[in-house]
């Protein structure tokens, strides 16, 4: 296909698709507005569970070890090998890992 | 006695050491315990932040993981402002780097679309485009103004197809799919974020639209990248949905 | 110091937003933490413009580190102001706290020690948000889980005292009381007593947890349950002394349905229904 051709080519469907656009129906004013949740963050002024949660143990804020294993959906995915061969080495295993203070 | 700056630095200091701010006082010494509170309080706060702006990582490495993690991200990465909205652009190049995570190259690039989605949710409002506007455009001489939500990301892993999987109610026994993966992401007329999968073409044209090229230079570049990329179907979306706006008055 | 009506509000949440869009108009004002209203646009800003259509709203900041050792963040009081301008919020409200330090932000309410340094402190980083927002504010009470040695000055005439100096109001959070009292093994009546009460623009009413530690019992102001009834008591004996004035409900972590936050409120309205008619019956 010469350049000539693919200009005009694209030239006409970027015509149609511009006629399409145009005529297209947007839902624009007449939907009702949906709000979805949040999706970020928020900022309060409470406080969190106190002295209980797993916040102060000392290993995890010492950083001694970091022995947690990725144990949520994650595990069942299984990712083509073609992507990458060396996709899932290593992940199950605890790794030692200082956390910078 | 110490300068509040002082007290302050030492406080913030033992926030991640568990040293106790000087003068801190109980009469019954437990003051350790007390001062647990704000450490507590700092580091799950947080990490709860991080959880609502990344609920798919959370799902994907679970409950107790994602506590650990977003308490090592939060004590590296501290906000930087106190709108929490703004913080965790760098979680995705963190999770990357991540060594407990070396086996799951998806999680960053899930950490992104997830990242896009929020700063879609949070973009500037402008009014979408008449579409009778474009009716009989000249598409070498038309530039099209992209709303601020929109935003397209290229993916190495199947990224997409595992953020739907682990969307409520989703179907998680679909197949991954191998090789790279497109998306579009934008705030739809009703203010919702929508999410679509777009074609390799599709992004390059969005590209070239957000560097104000006009229509047919940028269905072109993507013809280019993209042999037989066919522009309508995303141009009518991005139309349907409010992603072009009213050029910026100049 | 603010112009919020007397009567009753909740801290507004986004998922209430269908709901109290449903209901009747029952709620005197909202109260919002101004943060989540920092972004450009979208959903947070179109419910927000919604409701302050027919609806009273107090901007509560969270996160500007009045008692912090450094300068106030410039930026941050920009955005204040300009949401202070958008929405033009009949009252304003920061806490007696520190929250950053340096360039990191920490995101939580943290204690000071009360000095004639930190005195000076507060009270210079309050004339510059009132001068940035050409308004006076409220300053709330803390919830306080630590004390410090070096304090030198009673919470409540440093409060007192931070009045004098910049003019501000008081919002008064009755849970916090009741919370840092608590904590400290004092007598809350004896706070609110000696509290500058002629100051108070607010009140707070918000639940607490209840843990238990070697040294005696530990409160942590949680805003996730409902008001204690001993706060309630607190509140209504607060009320009778200085009669009616805007009461806020507060409720951030397992946020309820709707109608559950509606009750809360309905019963800080029966408290100042009450206190009014004693009012007319004693004029």
């Amino acid at each position: 296909m010469t350049a000539m051709k693919s200009g005009l080519g694209l030239g006409a469907s970027l015509a149609c698709a511009l006629s399409v656009m145009a005529a297209a129906p947007v839902h624009a004013q007449e939907m009702e507005k949906c709000f979805g949740v949040s999706l970020a963050g928020e900022n309060d002024c409470a406080a969190g569970p106190g002295t209980t949660c797993a916040g102060t143990s000392k290993v995890d804020f010492q950083g001694n070890a970091w022995t947690l294993v990725p144990a949520g959906t994650c595990a069942e995915i299984e990712v083509p090998a073609a992507a990458d061969g060396s996709m899932r080495a290593g992940a199950l295993e605890a790794l030692d890992r200082d956390i910078p203070a | 006695m110490p300068s509040h700056p002082e007290f302050a630095g030492s406080f913030a200091e033992g926030l991640r050491t568990a040293a106790l701010p000087p003068g801190a006082v109980f009469c019954d010494g437990d003051a350790d315990l007390r001062f647990a509170v704000y450490r507590n309080n700092v580091s799950h706060s947080l990490s709860e932040a991080l959880g609502q702006r990344f609920p798919v990582i959370r799902r994907l490495v679970g409950d107790p993981f994602f506590a650990a993690l977003g308490r090592v991200y939060s004590e590296t990465h501290r906000p930087r402002t106190p709108v929490l909205l703004d913080w965790g652009d760098s979680f995705p190049d963190f999770l990357a780097g991540f060594a407990p995570l070396a086996g799951y190259p998806y999680m960053r690039d899930v950490a992104r679309l997830e990242w896009a989605r929020g700063r879609a949710y949070h973009a500037a409002d402008a009014a979408p485009l008449d579409p009778a506007a474009v009716a009989g455009a000249d598409p070498s001489r038309l530039v099209l103004t992209l709303h601020p939500s929109v935003q397209v990301l290229q993916f190495g892993a199947a990224a997409l197809t595992i953020w739907r999987q682990n969307q409520p109610g989703a179907d998680a026994a679909q197949r991954i799919p191998s090789g790279d993966q497109f998306a579009l992401v934008l705030r739809d007329r009703s203010l919702a974020v929508q999410v679509h999968e777009i074609s390799q073409g599709d992004l390059i044209l969005v590209e070239h639209l957000a560097t104000g090229a006009t229509l047919h230079a940028a269905a072109e570049l993507a013809q280019w990248a993209d042999p037989g990329h066919a522009p309508q179907t995303v141009l009518v979306l991005l139309m349907q949905a409010g992603g072009f706006i009213h050029p910026p008055e100049s | 110091m603010t112009h919020l009506p007397s009567g009753v509000g909740v801290g507004f949440k986004s998922a209430h937003f269908e709901a109290i869009r449903a209901s009747a108009r029952q709620m005197d004002f909202f109260e919002i933490h101004a943060e989540n209203y920092m972004g450009a646009g979208g959903v947070p800003h179109a419910q927000l413009t919604a409701l302050r259509e027919d609806h009273a709203i107090s901007l509560h900041g969270v996160g500007l580190s009045i008692g912090g050792p450094g300068p106030l963040d410039r930026d941050h009081l920009e955005r204040l102001r300009a949401l202070c301008l958008r929405y033009q919020p009949e009252s304003f409200s920061e806490h007696l706290a520190w929250s950053s330090h340096g360039t990191e932000y920490l995101n939580d309410l943290l204690p000071l020690p009360y000095t004639p340094e930190t005195l000076a402190l507060v009270c210079d980083h309050i004339d510059e948000v009132q001068e940035a927002l050409g308004r006076r504010m409220l300053l709330e009470n803390p919830s306080t889980y630590l004390m410090f040695e070096q304090s030198s000055i009673e919470e409540t005439a440093f409060l007192r005292e931070i009045v004098r100096r910049t003019g501000c109001g008081l919002l008064l959070d009755v849970n916090n009381v009741f919370v840092s009292a608590a904590n400290q093994q004092r007598d809350p009546r004896a706070y609110l007593a000696d509290f500058p009460v002629e100051a108070v623009g607010e009140i707070h009413l918000g639940g607490h947890d209840e843990d238990h530690l070697p040294g005696g019992a530990l409160l942590i102001d949680t805003h996730g349950s409902p008001v204690a009834e001993p706060v309630w008591t607190l509140f209504a004996e607060v009320i009778a002394r200085i009669g009616a004035c805007p009461v806020l409900v507060e409720w951030d972590n397992d946020v309820p349905e709707w109608p559950v936050l509606q009750a809360e409120a309905a019963r800080a309205r029966s408290v100042l229904n009450a206190a009014g008619h004693r009012h007319a019956l004693a004029s």
